[in-house]
């Protein structure tokens, strides 16, 4: 495929590589937002290719990750239900609560289904009217907007047997929170290029204005981010700090306006707790009044159902970009992807997990 | 279901054919049943071993050398997808790991349990791709079984398949014969069958159709050895794929293998769902595509046979002294560590 082909080639991510070199002269230090970023850098190595002036430090974009273990914990009780058919992404499948994840509760007996879209889920709801199906919403800007349309269509529809455990995030206030701690290390950032297909990149000049910092845009492919590196280096270098859209083929200043609107149609910003980084104001999306039947932590009564984090677990530190994993006694050894500790090490997104897969001391090693 | 009752109320002996859907009684060990193995097994099967009716198939020694045998149990959703049946990839998945022993396939059985109301063409459609697939490997299907349980007990249909083969090559290949240096030699490109029945299963649709690559590797196993090609270990790429198998094989014989990641054949449909789904196609299932670990010296053999039977055959890595690792080189020259899955991948989304 052009795309892979073109932004994983060896010899252009050499040239790059090598005018990152030559640009830098300061120690700086980075944090890309996305998980998959994350995880592109650790398995292609990225990191190990830069100067080491260059720090990159991995930030809380991934919504398993950041999920709350009392949500995960509600979710598990309503799929245990007999009448619940529970839907949920991939991704959230193994993720552990306090006691279980979802594949465990399945194999109790919950009737829990694997979807590839919410509106996957309103199908079901809409073939078995006699049951209720649940839908775990995860995910920042870029998933919300088809939970949005789920919702629009259950209500155009009068389905009442669909509701949703509305989980989603917002990456903006997340990066102002970061921003806004004493002592953080972020000197520039690499924008989650997904997010802002969505969302475009206007929220992000008074970030940059306000917090001195350069924002880049940045796509998942090994060239994409070191473009981005480079393009942030270059702002850094030269004392600026503006937003720059290195991901164009994708992103557009203003976004998506159609999916921008489906999410405000249906959702409004709350503030809402962040695994391993605490309640952040304003970085949550909940049901609109007008769609409130649809919340099924209100249908089913799991309000009080409140759940607090492992306090052995550094992911908060982690996520704030203040710690490595390799910091943390427990990484690799208590904690690894089969048995989680903590927010970071649970989803492969998570910077833990991306260490241990691609940087468990034993497996550094140069070719 | 009795017999048949005639509109004139007196009862005709005239055998009906099976009926539309398989019930309880074609199970039961009745006349149902009689007229289920005669109308669809035998007659499919069409064996003079299974047409002797005997508890066991009785044949004789087919050589003084060593036999394989192996067994193994398919279950799969759906049972029809692009380029196979659970029939005919029962057939190839039991013949093949007696192929990566050396092992022509000579006697099957076939196991069957089925579900209460399983439609009875589907059964048929199976049955006869399951022939077609032994044929396909000079193998013959001489024994079975058949249990049916209520509805809601079973998934539609699961097929077990033993296998008996007659090494022909002595050593017979085994982990324990890798040697440092051999090359590692891959028979086609990776993923298909995962993709192509992840793309049934959940409605995913390609602007290409990706059909299974299930199907048989003796033919290519056998041209090897008529080579006088000796692998030393072969194996066959099954639930897993290539990064399963390779992590087990150097578990097992302490040596690392190194591949080098821009040489693994991918076609551009399974590349793009990976890239889509969040899955790395070196853990996705095949069931046609196997990996041969041979000497240097023959090496461009062995690659000219495989390359026969697929295209897109190659030598992707080699084997170090080592710690039981797998390494992949990328493109940038940098290597990473391979670490195989917990279960199975799960699309990823977010």
């Amino acid at each position: 495929m052009k795309y892979q082909s073109e932004f994983r080639d060896a010899k252009a991510m050499r040239r790059q590589v090598a005018a990152i070199h030559d640009l830098v002269t300061g120690p700086w230090t980075l944090m890309e937002i996305c998980g998959g970023q994350t995880h592109a850098i650790m398995r292609y190595g990225l990191d190990r290719l830069l100067p080491s002036e260059v720090t990159l430090i991995h930030g809380p974009g991934c919504p398993v990750c950041v999920t709350p273990l009392e949500t995960i914990d509600r979710a598990l009780a309503i799929a245990a239900r007999p009448e619940v058919i529970f839907c949920s992404f991939g991704d959230m499948a193994r993720v552990p609560g306090s006691r279980k994840d979802l594949l465990t509760v399945k194999a109790e007996g919950a009737d829990v289904r694997l979807v590839y879209s919410p509106l996957d889920a309103l199908e079901l709801a809409k073939r078995h009217p006699d049951r209720e199906v649940v839908f775990l919403a995860v995910g920042f800007e870029t998933t919300a907007p088809t939970t949005a349309m789920a919702v629009r269509q259950a209500a155009k529809l009068g389905l009442v047997n669909f509701s949703l455990v509305c989980a989603h995030v917002l990456v903006p206030p997340a990066m102002r929170a970061l921003l806004s701690s004493r002592d953080h290390p972020i000197q520039g950032f690499l924008a989650a290029g997904h997010v802002c297909t969505v969302t475009g990149y206007a929220e992000y000049y008074p970030l940059a204005e306000r917090f001195d910092v350069p924002i880049v845009v940045t796509g998942f492919e090994p060239l994409d981010i070191l473009q981005g590196v480079y393009l942030c280096l270059r702002e850094l270098e030269s004392g600026r700090s503006a937003v720059v859209n290195q991901y164009s083929r994708a992103v557009r200043e203003d976004g998506n306006q159609t999916a921008r609107a489906l999410i405000h149609g249906v959702f409004r910003p709350v503030d809402r707790k962040w695994r391993g980084m605490g309640t952040l104001p304003s970085s949550g999306l909940a049901l609109n009044d007008g769609y409130a039947a649809f919340d099924a932590v209100q249908k089913f009564a799991m309000a009080d159902l409140v759940t607090e984090e492992s306090e052995t677990c550094i992911s908060g530190e982690i996520l704030r970009g203040r710690k490595k994993p390799c910091d943390c006694p427990a990484f690799a050894t208590a904690c690894n992807p089969d048995h989680p500790l903590g927010a970071t090490m649970v989803s492969n997104e998570g910077a833990c997990s991306a260490y241990f897969r691609y940087r468990v001391p034993h497996q550094i090693e140069e070719a | 279901m009795a017999e048949h009752i005639a509109p004139g109320g007196f009862s005709c002996p005239v055998p009906q054919p099976p009926g539309d859907r398989v019930l309880l009684s074609h199970g039961g060990g009745g006349r149902h049943m009689q007229h289920l193995l005669k109308e669809v097994f035998f007659k499919h099967f069409d064996h003079p071993l299974l047409a002797e009716r005997g508890d066991s198939a009785v044949f004789p020694s087919m050589t003084d050398g060593s036999l394989a045998m192996t067994t193994d149990s398919y279950v799969i959703k759906p049972l029809f997808f692009p380029g196979g049946d659970i029939g005919s990839l029962a057939v190839h998945g039991t013949v093949n790991d007696l192929a990566v022993c050396g092992a022509r396939p000579r006697y099957l059985s076939a196991g069957f349990i089925i579900e209460e109301g399983f439609p009875m063409a589907d059964l048929v459609r199976i049955v006869d791709s399951m022939r077609h697939a032994a044929d396909e490997v000079g193998a013959a299907i001489v024994t079975g079984d058949t249990k049916v349980v209520d509805r809601g007990s079973g998934d539609g249909l699961f097929v077990n398949v033993t296998g008996i083969g007659e090494v022909v090559v002595d050593p017979a290949p085994a982990p324990s014969h890798i040697r440092p240096g051999d090359r590692v030699l891959l028979s086609g490109d990776l993923g298909r069958h995962g993709i192509a029945v992840m793309a049934v299963r959940e409605g995913l649709s390609f602007d290409t159709e990706l059909c299974s690559d299930s199907g048989p590797i003796w033919p290519t196993v056998e041209a090897m050895l008529r080579e006088g090609i000796r692998p030393h270990c072969m194996r066959d790429l099954t639930r897993g794929g290539l990064g399963a198998a390779l992590a087990e094989l150097a578990e097992t014989t302490g040596l690392d293998i190194e591949l080098d990641e821009a040489g693994l054949p991918v076609c551009e449909a399974v590349e793009g769902a990976c890239e889509v789904l969040g899955l790395d196609p070196m853990f996705i299932a095949n069931e046609g595509r196997f990996v041969a670990f041979v000497a240097p010296d023959q090496v461009a053999d062995a690659l000219a046979v495989m390359a026969e039977a697929h295209g897109d055959a190659a030598v992707i890595g080699e084997v170090h002294e080592g710690a039981g690792r797998v390494r992949i080189v990328q493109a940038t020259g940098l290597a990473r560590m391979l670490l195989v899955p917990t279960g199975t991948q799960l699309p990823r989304i977010c």
